[in-house]
């Protein structure tokens, strides 16, 4: 089956619906396609990925682990708009450490986590074949 | 030009779910193809067989259902989704041990590699949602 650049566009914060648990889903599955998958975290998407998640008190899955296996299916390139971090007073800190092993590199361990402005963040999205947004 | 559509929203709620329909229909009169239309999140409710609007609104499951007759359209729920939001085909029900199902003529259920597959197949893929 043919490759082609896929793109997930998270927009929504990990809680209150539940577009980015089933985003994440259909990630792991194109995984499994052996495609070319980047993820965009924009507007509260940033929030699916920050540091130190604690859904006891709501009732709800802390899927937030999942994010950090993504190295594991060969997904590593994770674009974080700056901007979108910004309006809500977060910076790179206030982010997991998400990683991928290179093989090709004894393994090291490498930054998954891309981050970009709006502007790059367009171009990075106008190269994409599919995108599908959540 | 071979199109894949994604709907992700239900009907009646958002109103995603009727442009998607008139976008579906467009694309047909214009001589496109559709290679396929996968229903995920609360979109898997557009299967239903058991809405019942007031009579002088519109009732987007049959219509989904005889668009798909007229035009052999691939109509497919994600089973994930639809399992979730209690929305199931007769199989499924058997297999879950319940004894009744509520999907309309004209979809399927099937896993998300169809939406992968999807994306591969089409030249265009295009999202509906919120």
């Amino acid at each position: 089956m043919a490759t082609k650049k896929f793109m997930f566009v998270n927009r929504k914060a990990p809680y209150g619906t539940v577009y980015a648990l089933e985003s994440l889903e259909v990630v792991l599955i194109s995984a499994a396609f052996e495609q070319d998958v980047s993820l965009a975290f924009i507007d509260d998407g940033v929030y699916q990925i920050t540091k130190g998640q604690d859904t006891t008190g709501i009732g709800q899955k802390n899927f937030s682990n999942t994010y950090k296996a993504l190295g594991d299916y060969e997904i590593k390139k994770l674009y974080v708009e700056k901007e979108s971090l910004e309006e809500r007073g977060l910076t790179q800190d206030d982010l997991m450490d998400l990683v991928w092993e290179d093989e090709d590199d004894d393994w090291a361990e490498k930054p998954s986590i891309i981050m970009v402005n709006r502007s790059e963040m367009a171009d990075v999205m106008a190269d994409q074949e599919v995108t599908l947004s959540f | 030009m071979k199109f894949t559509i994604m709907i992700n929203e239900g009907p009646y709620q958002h109103q995603s779910a009727d442009t998607a329909l008139q976008f579906c229909r467009a694309v047909l009169a214009q001589g496109h193809e559709i290679f396929r239309v996968f229903f995920y999140h609360d979109g898997v409710n557009n299967g239903s067989s058991l809405s019942v609007p007031p009579g002088d609104d519109r009732l987007l499951q049959k219509e989904w259902s005889e668009l798909s007759k007229e035009n052999d359209l691939d109509l497919v729920i994600c089973i994930a989704a639809a399992q979730r939001r209690g929305l199931m085909d007769a199989d499924e029900a058997k297999r879950q041990g319940f004894d009744s199902n509520n999907m309309i003529e004209g979809f399927r259920i099937s896993g998300l590699g169809q939406l992968i597959e999807g994306g591969i197949e089409a030249d265009r893929t295009v999202v509906f949602g919120d």
